[in-house]
């Protein structure tokens, strides 16, 4: 078990090294030869000094539908063993998931009919 | 064991500078195609046929004045590109990329991992790079990156529940998560053909998850500016740069496995030639619909995902499942 | 949710991809949501309008062209028109004629242009590409014909710059007949692209009152039902002498424009083919020396009178007896129109300008108030603002 993961580690360490190698080599080489100014430091906004800046807080409006997508993912991960197994399983598999599918399905119209996917409500 | 080492070590090498070189070239070629299609030459003036314009892209970004603009999270803007790209490495780590060869009289598989359920793993890690984007556009404090790295967010949740049920289909075909076996279970036939629908909303999300157009909302030019990478220079921003092109490779290598047969092919070839091709078709009509295609509007690609591709995709696995259940030998 | 609202409040522009040129939008943002949506304006003044009062009425043509500098032959023709009001001067056939075929020329290149960059704010590279190379034929024969391509200034008080020259005929039949092939094209990768309708269907939208109340014209009040081109409504130039249609859409929306501009440009199409094929000989200015120059080769290295009259426009240019004229005409983006007040000397008192750009563009936060993002940009698009119009 160890060892079939042990190539994804190494590959991962390397990985890792090369991410850390760009970003070191740029900043070395692409170091500020100069005291940067404020005007440049400012976050860009059209070429306008912004009068107002970003506030911590920023209403994102599809909280609703990121919520469903945690319930509904969480779902399709069951599908992935059952499809697996469906050989085994065949008629009772079917049936099995028919009836899962058949509860998912009533949320899903039930959120559908309440416009719950709305991207902004 | 050392060498079991000294090959697992040499094969992430290979990989990751193969995908390294394949990104600059890709740049490339993109660029060279794009101009054709619009009617100008594209990059030609570094080196014979422009061949060494990625080259000159990558030094002249190293050079590139580092600045860090003021306000910002410093930590989490510094991480957020390399979580990028490291996302869009390790999801490669599976994808089997041609027949085993030999190596010093040992069997060696071309693919860096083989667990299980590699077809999960892919999913997981691949999704994993948003963090980057998400994190790199609020990190920045700059108003249009937070708008793309919402943006991304959004249209994470709208395609991936899609992405992940299309497929379910070829687990049926196959019996497996392993990618392996699914490569190997398309000897006879491409999954593409009794999977057509599931090949179709795969593809589609696949363009949505690696941000291109027409799903390229994150960093629409003409909305956001660049979108979540606004304020990064140099080689920060080349990590986001990668890691796109980067996932490109990875899910037009993930579509050729699940349904183009991954590496198989007339013998004429070497495996991983065959393989390399049809990731090249892939890649090539990723730049024919950036070059063709207007762009999405933001809601209109939130409801596509939940109305239309979510309810196709379930009915396709469910259609393959009872085919598996009542006609499957 | 309700408690945490503050709106946020973006700068789109002055250096923004797609405010096309200088335009700055203060926007408040609830979300993606554009709550509100105000333009501010100013960045591309050029003081056109100031600069012509210091200039003799012929050499104000030159920097009339520079405001709306996609259709520079429209902005000539309000004015030069203007000023031969105020002259009591009827030009001959033959500039009519030619003055109409350049000016619809230059609609069919403006509304090039807008197909454009109309595709490219929707994030449809290619087509703009498509539309310049088209477009580049125009400008090649308004530059055979005027010598410039962007600011041609051809159009002159009592005639033109100079006439035809060979070959143009041909060159232009030649353009008449691929030009149905264009616009297949923009129908096949634009209108029959599933993307592109449901971009702009039902966005950017504006009742037909409140464009009549705003002031609006052209293909942006067209769209609302309003059945107004200068062309028919007030004719100029001999337009009356022309077959065309004018058409019009009912819903008012981004998507109705689009079709608009491509219904004018084959309506366009149509006049300059009249006007190439029904083009009377004789000559192409006012034999009136003290307004047009006298010919070069034929009198002025011959005749004295005729040198002194030479000399005497280009140095004073001529006077213009006291008042003051209106002209309108429909240019690609509505009506732009020129107000000349003459106090006798050879300098306009004033020359203000009626673009149809700074009207349009009012209308702007009326049209995406409560829309997406996404919409404000299919808006801009929408309105067709040329900025050097808008600011002058």
């Amino acid at each position: 078990m160890l060892t079939l993961y042990l190539p994804i580690v190494i590959y991962f360490t390397i990985s890792l090294l090369v991410c850390f190698g760009i970003m070191g080599a740029s900043r070395v080489i692409g170091r500020p030869k100069r005291q940067q100014s404020v005007a440049k430091l400012q976050p860009y906004e059209s070429g306008i000094v912004p009068e107002v800046q970003l506030g911590p807080k920023f209403s994102i409006k599809f909280y609703l539908v990121a919520m469903l997508f945690l319930i509904f993912d969480v779902e399709a991960v069951s599908f992935y063993p059952w499809a697996v197994l469906m050989r085994q399983l065949r008629l009772y598999g079917l049936a099995e998931m028919g009836l899962f599918i058949l509860v998912l399905g009533i949320g899903y119209a039930y959120v559908w009919k309440r416009g719950g996917f709305q991207w902004d409500r | 064991m050392a060498l079991t080492v000294g090959i697992d070590i040499g094969k992430a090498l290979l990989v990751i500078i193969f995908l390294q070189a394949a990104f600059g070239y890709l740049t490339l070629i993109e660029r060279k195609l794009l101009g054709r299609f619009q009617l100008r030459p594209g990059p030609n003036r570094a080196g014979p046929f422009g061949l060494l314009q990625p080259l000159a892209d990558g030094v002249k970004l190293l050079f590139k004045e580092e600045i860090i603009p003021a306000g910002v999270d410093r930590f989490v803007f510094l991480i957020a590109p390399m979580l990028s790209l490291l996302g869009a490495l390790m999801a490669f780590a599976v994808i089997p990329f041609g027949s085993p060869v030999h190596i010093f009289g040992r069997l060696v598989p071309l693919q860096i991992a083989g667990p299980s359920l590699s077809l999960l793993y892919v999913f997981a890690v691949a999704s994993l790079g948003v963090y980057g984007i998400v994190l790199g556009g609020w990190s920045s404090q700059n108003k249009y990156g937070l708008l793309g790295g919402l943006r991304s967010s959004a249209q994470i949740i709208s395609y991936e529940l899609a992405m992940g049920l299309s497929v379910i289909g070829v687990l049926l075909a196959a019996g497996s998560a392993d990618l392996n076996q699914i490569v190997s279970a398309q000897t006879r036939e491409w999954f593409v053909f009794p999977q057509i629908v599931g090949f179709i909303v795969y593809f589609i999300c696949a363009i949505a998850e690696t941000n291109r157009a027409p799903f390229d909302l994150p960093e629409a030019e003409q909305e956001l500016v660049a979108g979540y990478h606004t304020e990064y220079t140099g080689m920060k921003f080349a990590m986001f740069f990668m890691a796109e092109y980067i996932n490109m490779i990875t899910v037009s290598a993930l579509a050729t496995t699940l349904f183009l047969g991954g590496w198989h092919g007339p013998a004429i070839l070497p495996s991983y030639l065959w393989f390399l091709i049809k990731v090249a078709i892939f890649l090539f009509v990723f730049v024919w619909l950036r070059a063709t295609l207007p762009r999405l509007r933001y809601d209109r690609l939130m409801a596509f995902g939940w109305k239309v591709l979510l309810p196709v995709a379930l009915l396709n696995a469910i259609g393959t499942a009872a085919w598996v259940a009542l006609v499957h030998p | 949710m309700a408690a945490e609202r503050r709106p946020l409040i973006l700068n789109m522009g002055p250096q923004h991809p797609s405010t096309h040129g200088v335009l700055r939008l203060v926007l408040e943002l609830d979300g993606e949501t554009v709550r509100n949506c105000e333009p501010v304006i100013g960045y591309l003044h050029t003081g056109i309008e100031k600069t012509a009062e210091n200039l003799n009425y012929n050499q104000a043509v030159t920097v009339i062209d520079r405001m709306d500098y996609l259709s520079p032959l429209t902005n000539n023709l309000a004015y030069v028109l203007a000023v031969e009001k105020l002259l009591h001067i009827e030009v001959p056939a033959r500039t009519r004629y030619i003055r109409v075929l350049f000016c619809e020329l230059s609609r069919i290149a403006s509304h090039l242009v807008w197909v454009g960059t109309a595709a490219m704010d929707m994030g449809a590279m290619s087509v703009f590409f498509y539309c310049f190379r088209e477009r580049e034929k125009i400008l090649d024969l308004i530059e055979m014909t005027a010598g410039a391509r962007m600011n041609p200034s051809y159009f002159r008080v009592g005639g033109l710059l100079a006439d035809l020259p060979e070959g143009f005929s041909e060159k232009l039949h030649a353009l008449l007949d691929e030009f149905p092939t264009w616009l297949q094209n923009y129908r096949d990768l634009l209108g029959a692209n599933v993307l592109w309708v449901e971009r702009l269907r039902g966005a950017a939208v504006i009742g037909q009152e409140a464009a009549l109340a705003y002031g609006l014209t052209g293909p942006t009040l067209r769209s609302t039902g309003v059945e107004l081109d200068l062309r028919k409504a007030q004719p100029y130039s001999g337009y009356e002498e022309f077959e065309f249609e004018v058409p019009v859409r009912h819903s008012g929306d981004a998507y109705d424009r689009y079709e608009l501009r491509l219904e004018e440009m084959v309506q366009s199409a149509a006049i300059i083919r009249q006007a190439i094929d029904r083009l009377p000989d004789g000559p192409w200015h006012i034999d009136d020396w003290r307004i047009y120059p006298p010919d070069k080769h034929q009198y002025v290295e011959r005749d004295m009178e005729a040198l002194i009259y030479h000399f005497k426009l280009f140095t004073e240019g001529f006077k213009v007896a006291p008042g003051e004229a209106y002209q309108g005409v429909e240019g690609p983006r509505g009506e732009i129109g020129c107000y000349v007040v003459s106090d006798g000397t050879a300098r306009p008192m004033r020359v203000r300008v009626r673009a149809p750009s700074f009207y349009n563009l009012q209308s702007l936060p009326l049209m995406v108030k409560d829309r997406l993002i996404a919409d404000l940009i299919t808006a801009i698009g929408s309105i067709d603002i040329v900025l050097g119009d808008v600011d002058r």
